[in-house]
């Protein structure tokens, strides 16, 4: 069983394998098919069903549409593989291992006959996925991402692509099949390549589909295709092909047009199966967030993210769609007694490790041959692109292509400014209202003084000076410098605030998981300012709230619990403009410090501001 | 699609001259009904029924390419499971996995290597299990009846007269549950794959090429069914009528091409049948009712006149295993692998357990002292040319 699963190599394209497998090429069933039907006619003089026609046609039209949001990918000598469209604009999804040898720039074929270049944007060398851009059109044929918990054992699916790089024409490969598991684990080659909760089919996989997608009978997007079980028949599929679920890959998708390095998450925990067949903790890292929210050795993991851990695959398998830093609820058992914590996913990789994966340095993936690697990475000089894609390349560490975290920030920035409009907010923020017991609370924001009255006690900090010394109130890990930097922000905007990154996406509450629709993940922007780490949480496009800051993490220092703020808006809540929360929730650590219910919300202009002795430029 | 039928074609004797044409037409009309989605929930409750039967086995191996998983389905509510005659039986713990991820130990009721076939008992009561005597799995769904009433898409009206009696014939649509690469674990659901029956031809065709104790009918299918772990999974057609057992990997060793088949339920039956009765299937009688030739392996035990004769070697042939091995005249066989034995007949069903192409590792006495004595990978079994009907139980 260990070497029984491998990565589709990249085919070389010099050589052309006899084939001997069951090569089921779309294209020859379907025209059999048609082939038989009309002699079937004639010579038995036999009618064919209506629905049986219908569903003929029905498939015809599907791998028509399908086929052409497909992409052969050509990664010059080291071969290539396929790709899948998923927005008009061109952004494509393939895999990791097809894009590593060809470095930052491929050429990509449709089966309309042009080939068109693309740019490297985001990488997930740990689940085998990449993001690349073709660039050339904005009315590129796409797919849509479907909901792969959906998929059932026994639905007919598709695979399309370029296996053996056959598609010298453009033309892809059709193959059809049914598929025969979901949520499988297949073990990663060292760190990295590893597929959890993935889908596996008995439509053909071969050398050559990777990248390309797996469809559903409507003809979305369920899956991406990326690897086979081989054993003794030599790499031709065997009927036994694996795809990254297309929920995984939407849990990643914000991060990877980020143009981020992606890292995959860890609980800081391992466990293995008892002998009740149960998943215990077997060991547990005391400097993780698991630890620190209380879960211990010999603790039994009932559920993560909202899913059932049976087996320690299920586990594996619910870590392994998801992002490091997310939070997740995690429920476990000890004694008997049922406990429910939130986690924060830890990454896997040390960020300079993952770089030298993704460059190719380290081989932690499957054997690759020697000398191959773009070495031009090598140098901070940012090799010579083609010319299409030359201005769409920026190199940065932690990131495999700048450039559209860049895009991302600024349309985020945008739709941030827009959700404030043009209301001049410069002055002094009042806050008022009441805590979950009825007692008062009031909060006050200026460009020089910040301060929060509790029924505990008074706390306040100047936010011109340095933010990570005061954390406070006590206990909060930080809550009015958070409310400081969510001011700034919406004042100033995060360019100007400090330097702000895009970073994906994220659920801006534990409870929205697992992710079921795309709008309930925000888009996150990171900024350092003052010496503390802010993580802001902007509502997506699509949504009612698009644009609305709904959240923020702060680091006052990188060890420490975040403080976690959430603003929340009552839809009937109609007298205060859109981005005013009604109701701002704080959490650190283990403790839920408060719900501040807001019953007034007034911006106080500056030059009444009795505190201010000097305004600092803006 | 019609490359396999074609290799198909070449190698097997086909025992009809149906019009391979109408066959592929009749597959390809309801392979078209199910892709357009009509009959989804009718094939999500077939698989769903049939893989509650199948059982996740785990047993000896996990080294040199052996694997130490394989598949059984469950045949009776009490917990009897059929699977193949493998290595992975060869351990004192035999443990199984239920669809539900319930997992028993199981013991081994007995072996029939006639037709590579074993029967398990574990320790359940109310369990599903695929019936041998032809019915349909537990509960019909509307679906599959809806399709017998109207008669017009059902495989054996279109395919003409019946060449096997009870068999499935060519072009029937099936689907294969299996432990395939050990991929589904705890209760992970077993792989389901899909496909036609190409084919019923007997393996005995294939002797030569493939070789296999069993030589009854075969289903050849024209998708890749038999790979690791595969062996002893499900056979079943697309509306939930059980057809067979899958069969081990079996490659021909002239053209190096691997077989897709699957043992038809009737010889499963008989198997069955036979092994819980008893009958000549214990297993020391059933390795010693078909006795290793040690000539295969390069030498020749002392005439056998004995109730227990010591196992001395009386010669050794030339260019032989045996002879480059270094085994000589007048040494006592005293060990067939772990296993001690003390008698000629015993070395010959020892040596009869022992899977095709594995290591034989001996022991002798020679000089007083005990001497290890390699010879090299077993070779097929010449098994006497097949006597009836054993097989034909249940046509």
């Amino acid at each position: 069983m260990r070497d029984a699963t491998v990565q589709m190599p990249l085919v070389r394209p010099a050589r052309l394998p006899d084939a001997p497998g069951r090569l089921r090429g779309g294209w020859l069933v379907c025209c059999s098919c048609v082939m038989l039907l009309s002699q079937a006619l004639v010579a038995d003089g036999r009618e064919v069903a209506a629905e049986v026609l219908a569903a003929q046609q029905h498939r015809v039209e599907v791998v028509s549409k399908i086929s052409a949001a497909t992409v052969a990918v050509f990664a010059g000598e080291q071969g290539g593989g396929s790709g899948v469209i998923v927005s008009p604009d061109g952004y494509a999804l393939t895999n990791f291992h097809v894009v590593q040898p060809a470095g930052l720039a491929m050429r990509c074929g449709l089966n309309n006959g042009q080939v068109y270049d693309a740019i490297l944007v985001g990488l997930d060398p740990t689940g085998d996925v990449a993001v690349i851009k073709l660039v050339g059109r904005d009315d590129f044929p796409y797919a849509r991402l479907a909901d792969s918990d959906a998929v059932r054992v026994g639905d007919a699916c598709y695979t399309v692509g370029n296996p053996f790089l056959l598609a010298s024409n453009l033309q892809p490969s059709v193959s059809l099949g049914i598929v025969s598991g979901t949520h499988r684990y297949q073990f990663p080659a060292g760190t990295i390549l590893e597929y959890t909760d993935c889908l596996q089919v008995d439509a053909a996989i071969n050398p050559g589909n990777s990248g390309g997608p797996l469809f559903d009978a409507a003809g979305d997007v369920i899956g991406v295709n990326g690897r086979a079980s081989f054993e003794k028949r030599g790499r031709v599929n065997v009927g036994v092909g694996y795809a990254i679920s297309s929920n995984q890959l939407r849990n990643f998708m914000g991060s990877l047009r980020s143009g981020l390095l992606v890292d995959h998450a860890t609980l800081g925990a391992t466990v293995a199966t008892g002998a009740d067949g149960k998943v215990y903790v077997s060991d547990i890292l005391e400097s993780s967030d698991a630890y620190r929210r209380g879960l211990r050795y010999d603790d039994e993991i009932v559920s993560l993210a909202g899913r059932p851990v049976r087996t320690v695959n299920a586990l594996k398998n619910v870590l392994g769609i998801l992002p490091a830093g997310w939070r997740v609820p995690l429920v476990f058992r000890r004694e008997g007694r049922v406990e429910e914590i939130t986690v924060r996913l830890a990454p896997v990789h040390a960020a300079a490790e993952l770089a030298e994966i993704a460059a190719g340095r380290r081989q932690s993936g499957p054997p690759q041959r020697p000398g191959e690697g773009p070495a031009e990475e090598e140098s901070p000089v940012v090799p010579k692109l083609p010319e299409p894609v030359r201005d769409l390349y920026e190199t940065k560490t932690g990131f495999s292509n700048y450039h559209f975290s860049r895009l991302q920030r600024d349309r985020v920035t945008a739709a941030l400014r827009a959700s404030v409009g043009d209301e001049n907010l410069r002055g002094v923020w009042e806050i008022d209202g009441t805590l979950e017991d009825g007692r008062p609370f009031r909060i006050e924001l200026s460009d020089v003084l910040a301060t929060i009255d509790l029924p505990t006690g008074t706390s306040r900090l100047d936010p011109r000076e340095a933010l990570d010394k005061s954390p406070v109130p006590p206990g909060s890990g930080g809550m009015l410098v958070a409310l400081v930097v969510w001011r700034k922000l919406l004042l100033d905007g995060p360019e100007t605030v400090g330097r702000t990154d895009a970073v994906g996406t994220a659920p801006v509450s534990p409870d929205l998981l697992p992710v079921k629709a795309e709008t309930s993940l925000a888009d996150l922007l990171r900024t350092d300012v003052g010496g503390v780490s802010a993580e802001t949480f902007v509502a997506m496009d699509g949504g009612p709230t698009a644009g609305r800051v709904v959240g923020v993490d702060l680091w006052a220092s990188p060890q420490a619990d975040p403080c976690e703020v959430r603003f929340e808006r009552d839809p009937a809540e109609a007298s205060r403009p859109a981005w005013m929360p009604t109701v701002i929730e704080v959490h650190s650590g283990s403790t839920r410090f408060g719900r501040f219910s807001i019953r007034s919300f007034q911006v106080r202009p500056a030059d009444s501001d009795a505190t201010s002795t000097e305004e600092p430029a803006s | 699609m019609r490359t396999h039928t074609r290799s198909g074609e070449s190698q097997c004797r086909l025992r009809t001259r149906q019009d391979w044409c109408v066959r592929l037409c009749v597959a390809a009309v309801l392979f078209a009904g199910v892709a357009g989605g009509e009959t989804a929930s009718a094939s999500e409750a077939v698989i769903e029924l049939a893989a509650r039967t199948v059982v996740k086995i785990y047993g000896a191996g996990g080294f040199r390419g052996l694997e130490s998983y394989q598949t059984g389905f469950l045949v009776s509510a009490e917990g009897h499971v059929m699977t193949a005659m493998s290595t992975v039986l060869d351990s004192g713990e035999i443990d199984c996995v239920l669809d539900d991820g319930r997992r028993y130990e199981a013991s081994l009721l007995g072996i029939d290597p006639r037709r590579e076939m074993a029967l398990l008992k574990l320790d359940g009561e109310g369990l599903p299990f695929a019936p041998l005597d032809g019915g349909r799995l537990a509960s019909r769904t509307a679906a599959a009846e809806a399709d017998e009433r109207t008669g017009e898409q059902n495989p054996p009206a279109a395919a003409g007269p019946l060449p096997h009696g009870d068999l499935a014939p060519p072009a029937t649509r099936v689907y294969a549950l299996s432990n395939l690469f050990g991929v589904a674990v705890g209760d992970e659901r077993v792989s389901v794959q899909q496909g036609v029956v190409a084919a019923v031809v007997p393996l005995a065709a294939r002797r030569g090429a493939y070789e296999a104790p069993y030589a009854g009918d075969v289903y050849l299918l024209d998708f890749t069914v038999n790979n690791p772990g595969s062996a002893g999974g499900l056979l079943v057609d697309v509306k939930g009528q059980p057809l067979g057992m899958l069969g081990k990997e079996l490659r021909s060793s002239a053209a190096g091409i691997w077989l897709n088949y699957a043992i038809p339920l009737p010889e499963v039956a008989a198997s069955f049948h036979a092994l819980l009765t008893g009958e000549s299937t214990e297993m020391e009688a059933t390795a010693e009712s078909f006795p290793f030739d040690t000539r295969l392996l390069g030498f020749l035990l002392v005439p056998d006149i004995l109730e227990k004769t010591p196992p001395f070697v009386e010669a050794v042939i030339e260019a032989t295993p045996a002879a480059t091995a270094g085994l000589r005249e007048d040494d006592l066989v005293v060990a067939v692998g772990s296993r001690s034995v003390t008698s000629c007949a015993a070395v010959a069903a020892e040596l009869s357990r022992i899977d095709d192409g594995d290591a034989v590792r001996i022991s002798v006495i020679r000089d007083g002292q005990i001497v290890d004595v390699n010879l090299g990978p077993r070779p097929p079994m010449r098994l006497p040319v097949a006597e009836e009907p054993v097989l034909g139980e249940g046509r």
